[in-house]
Formats: C-alpha cells, structure tokens, sequence
C-alpha cells in the first residue's frame, strides 16, 4: 500500500561486460530522452504564460517571439475586464466547494459500509458497484438531461453538485481499499465496549483515513474546476459560466487579435490547480499510484 | 475479499442488524445508483428504439434508429474517427507511458522534478490545453511547425488538413501521459528486486530483463491502464468541442462518436437517434474491453498477488 516514491529501487546490481562499456552512452542517452520529453510537455505551457503577456501586434509574427517586450501584465486586468473572468471563477468556486465536501462525506460513508460492516451479500454489491465503472457518461446523459428538464434544474448548478452528494464508484473503490487496510484491532476495543458503528467511524477510522480522503477531496476539486461536458450541457446563462465553459467561450467569441488576453485568462483558470498541486505534491502522487495498483 | 464466506447465512439477529448498518452506509450510493445509474441505463436503451424530438413525447420506432445509423455516412465517419483515434492514443500513451517510467525508474538525478514536468500537464484543465494547442498547431504562425523547421521538415496545416487532423490529436493526447507515467511509476517501484539481481548473475541482459521480468511484473496495471484509455478515448469529446467549435471540422475528419451524439442530442433534438448512438458506443466500449480481457488472459501475469 505505501510506496515509497522517491527511492528508485529496481536496478541492475551486477552489470555485464557489454554493459559496462555501454554504460555512458545509455546515461547520457537516458537524460537527453528525459530532455526531449520534458521539453514537449513544458512548451505548451511556456507558451501560454508569454503569449499572455504578449502586445496584439507580437501574436501573429513568425517565428514567434517568447519573451514579449514590452510585457504587458495588463493582460490580466483586461482579461477580468473584457471577459468577466471574475464571474465564471466564482460561479467554478460556487460549484467545486460544495462537489468537494459531497464527494468526501459521501465516499467515505459509503466506503466504510463496504470495508469495515460485514453483511451478507456485501461482496457481490460491490462488484456491482464495479461494474458501473465501464458505464460510460454519454450513455445515461440523455435521461439524466430529461430528468434535470423535467425538475425545472437545467440552467442551475444542482445538476452539477447533487449526484456527486451520492458516491462515485471511483472513489468508493479507492477509499476500501484504504480502510480494509486499516488492522482490524483498531476498531475491535470499540467493538467489544458496545459503541455503534457510526461512533467509531466518527471518531476513529475518519480521522485515520484523512490521507485518503485528502486524495478523494484533490481529485473531486481537480474534476469539478476542469469540467466542461457538465457546464455545457445544463448551463445556458453566460453569466453562470463555469471557467472551463467561459473561456471556451472567449476563444469562439473574440478573434485572433485578443488572443492575449484569452490566455492570461487561461492562465488565471490553470493556476488555483498547480498552486494545489505544489503545496499538496505527496498526497497527489500517492493518490494517482494508488488508483492504478490495486485491481 | 474477507466477508464472501459468511455471506447470505442470515442465521443471527447480528447478521440482520449488521446488514442494516451496511445499508444505511451505503445508502446514497443506492439511491445514487437507482436514479442515476439504472434508470438512465434503461431510459435511453428505451428512448433509443423510438422517435423523440426534445419537447415531444417518444413515440415507438423498432430498429429504425440502429438502422438509419448505418445508412448515415456521417455516423460512419464518427465510427471510423474514433476508432482511429483510440487505435493511435491508446498504443501511443501506453508505449510512452512505460518508457518513460522505466527512465524514471533508473537512477535519475533530479527524479521528482521530472516527474513534475511530466504531471503537470495532465492536470491542466482540458479546455486550456485545447486552446493553447490549437494555436501552436496554427499552420503558419504556429510553435508546432516553428519547431518542426528546425529539423527541416516542412508542416502540415495540421487542424486545417482533414489528413492531418486526427494526428494532431492524437499528439496532443500524448501530452497527458503524465498521469499513466506515475501509475506505471509506483508499479515498476513494486517489481521485487531480487528477481532483478538474480538474472543479472545468470547473465540476463536489459532488453531481456524488461522484457521477461519487468513486463510480465507490471502486466496487470498495463491492462488496467489500457481498458481505462480506451473507454476515455471512444468518449473523446472536450478537446475537439472546444478546438472546432463543436463541428469536428474539417470536412467532418474529427467528428468523434460522442461530437455527432452530442449534435443529435443538443442540435438537431433527436434524443431517440442519439441514444441508439450512445448503445452503440457503449457496446463498442463493453466488446473491446472484453476482447482485451480474452486476449490478456494468457499475457497477463497475476502471481503472488
């Protein structure tokens, strides 16, 4: 369960003759391949934060220019100005809050049904619970479309936060496998003196779980601030835009000449994420390895 | 797996109350699996077998739907484009995903830092990738060709070029790798090292390590990973909404499963034509993953687990 991440271990001890001698061209083969790699997945991004900074005039030239002069931090002002950025951050903040303390309260509850109540027939509910994985979403959207139409939700936010209030089979199924962990001499002494289950997930196995639960509360944060398809389908108001929809919107509204500014605003929607992903680096890591180990 | 034996033996009044208490904890997940799951399940296998426009009630239509589909050449297109798409990005992801973790997993300096550089980009919101992609591939003033020139080769229009789209989103999926890259990461991390050491002395060298015990060691997360892209890339959707303005241009040569689906559902209100294309994209998704389930069964190596 606990991978220690940091120590690369699996190596070869003993290296042969022909190894040996092919030794410094592979180190140096090694890094210059981690080189290129690095280098396709940060242009993208170097991009957007220069061409956010960028004058109108420097957008279309070729080759294209990375440090921008002069630089216009003014972006970012026109970017709340001219494309309302403020409005959709809210609206996303309005949305992610709650999805995140559903998806939290919800998964752990349930999850602790499946991993520490022992009743009959729980291990073939589960594997229904499994099984709901592969369903995809545009297959139940129609319905569930209809169904939000018909409750008089479309062009509100409920769409978006309620059902996360009722578990994700994603979650649940990291959130076991943290608590079946958890040794059974944990909860016994609780046990014997008679307390209910809901007290000692309360007050024991909750606050032992928070690793995992931080994992569950990032990934939902993560998923609710990124979402499009959601947004797209149950939001018509351009007021009630999320970030992911507004700034789609920004790009199909105003022409090339403003591309600057759409990408400070981009900028802006990327940078709550990586400011969460830097102070919060373990738990992501640890999470992310944690959901394709265990099948 | 622990409870599976005393399973279904109602003989106590515990066993009784220990089953409410389950229920109760998972009740959500019930109602949630009733009214989100099941019911739309059967709703749009129902809807699909009927005319629907949005703001009329579904009148019964047999196969035509399922019919009319194959008679539709722009759903053919879709079938093909996705199909495309998820033959080229999952093979791809997979192959870069486990080089890449494999380079990690060697004595790297500067290890969390490259693996920074490696994750970033897959938590990056999608609609910000799409619209910064989708200018770097700008067929003139685009960072994509820019870069390709110095190695003397002459760009293609890329997004403009119904021979070239498809390509460029499938590059642009090899770009959130990072993700698979720390799963494989942590597997490769599990692979025990004595048997590592122990071939080395019979004289085993790299190629064949990885190939006879490193593979077969991480099999199981490969497959997972596999059967998790494909049933995300037959559901590719956000990056060629956004990059096309929802018309899978040009000449219908990114037009996705899901973009038509979509386009039946919210721009033409034929529900009932859209959900038998939802059905028909859900039994691709369950055919494949069973295929792959066949398939791995004799590659898939489940020992001492």
């Amino acid at each position: 369960m606990t991978t220690s991440l940091d120590t690369p271990r699996a190596q070869s001890a003993v290296p042969t003759g022909g190894q040996r001698l092919l030794r410094p061209l592979g180190e140096t083969g090694k890094y210059l391949v981690l080189a290129l790699f690095s280098a396709f997945f940060m242009i993208p991004l170097v991009w957007m934060v220069s061409t956010s900074l960028k004058n109108a005039e420097e957008l279309p030239l070729y080759p294209p220019i990375w440090i921008p002069d002069p630089i216009r931090w003014d972006n970012y002002v026109t970017a709340f100005v001219e494309g309302s950025l403020g409005g959709y951050l809210w609206n996303t903040v309005v949305v992610t809050v709650p999805s995140v303390i559903g998806a939290v309260l919800s998964n752990a509850l349930i999850a602790y049904g499946f991993a520490r109540v022992q009743w009959p027939g729980r291990d073939y509910v589960f594997a229904i619970v499994l099984a709901t994985m592969i369903l995809p979403d545009f297959v139940t959207f129609i319905p569930l479309y209809l169904i939000f139409r018909d409750l008089n939700w479309l062009n509100t936010y409920y769409p978006l936060i309620l059902p996360i209030f009722l578990g994700s089979p994603f979650f649940i199924f990291l959130l076991r496998q943290f608590l079946m962990a958890l040794p059974a001499e944990l909860t016994d002494a609780a046990h014997v003196d008679g307390a209910s289950e809901l007290l000692i997930f309360l007050r024991i196995v909750i606050p032992l779980a928070t690793p995992a639960l931080a994992v569950v509360a990032l990934f939902q944060f993560i998923g609710s601030w990124n979402d499009y398809f959601g947004p797209l389908i149950y939001l018509s108001d351009v007021d009630k835009y999320t970030i992911s929809l507004g700034i789609a919107n920004m790009e199909s509204a105003y022409g090339f000449s403003n591309f600057a500014w759409i990408m400070a605003a981009t900028c802006m929607s990327i940078l709550p994420i990586i400011l969460l992903f830097f102070f919060a680096q373990r738990t992501f890591i640890e999470g992310i390895a944690l959901t394709g180990l265990k099948g | 797996m622990t409870a599976s034996a005393s399973s279904f033996r109602f003989s106590s009044s515990r066993d009784r109350r220990r089953l409410v208490t389950g229920l109760l904890f998972i009740s959500p997940w019930i109602l949630g699996f009733i009214v989100f799951r099941v019911y739309p399940f059967l709703a749009s296998l129902y809807y699909s077998f009927t005319f629907y426009p949005v703001l009329r009630s579904p009148r019964w239509l047999g196969w035509d739907n399922y019919v009319n589909l194959f008679d539709d050449p722009r759903f053919l297109t879709s079938l093909w484009n996705s199909t495309y798409y998820a033959l080229g990005a999952v093979p791809l992801g997979t192959v870069f995903g486990i080089l890449l973790a494999m380079l990690l997993n060697m004595r790297v300096r500067g290890l969390s830092a490259f693996r920074t550089i490696f994750f970033l980009p897959s938590i990056t919101p999608i609609v910000a990738a799409a619209i910064v992609w989708l200018w770097m591939f700008n067929p003139r003033s685009g960072v994509v060709n820019y870069l390709l020139s110095f190695v003397g080769i002459n760009g293609p229009a890329w997004l403009g070029d119904p021979q070239w789209a498809k390509a460029a989103l499938i590059l642009m999926s090899v770009w959130s790798v990072g993700n698979a890259v720390v799963i494989y990461l942590a597997a490769l991390q599990d692979v025990p090292r004595e048997l590592l050491e122990a071939s080395s002395l019979d004289g085993a060298n790299t190629m064949q390590k990885i190939w006879n015990i490193t593979l077969p060691m991480i099999s199981p997360v490969i497959l997972f990973n596999v059967i998790v892209g494909l049933i995300a890339a037959f559901q590719f959707f956000t990056q060629v909404h956004v990059m096309t303005d929802g018309r899978g241009s040009p000449a219908d040569s990114t037009l996705m499963m899901s973009i038509y689906l979509y386009q039946s559902a919210f721009e033409f209100f034929k529900m009932g034509y859209a959900s038998a294309q939802a059905w028909i994209l859900f039994l691709i998704i369950v055919v494949f993953t069973m295929i792959l389930f066949r398939v791995s069964g004799r590659l898939v190596y489940y020992g001492g687990r």
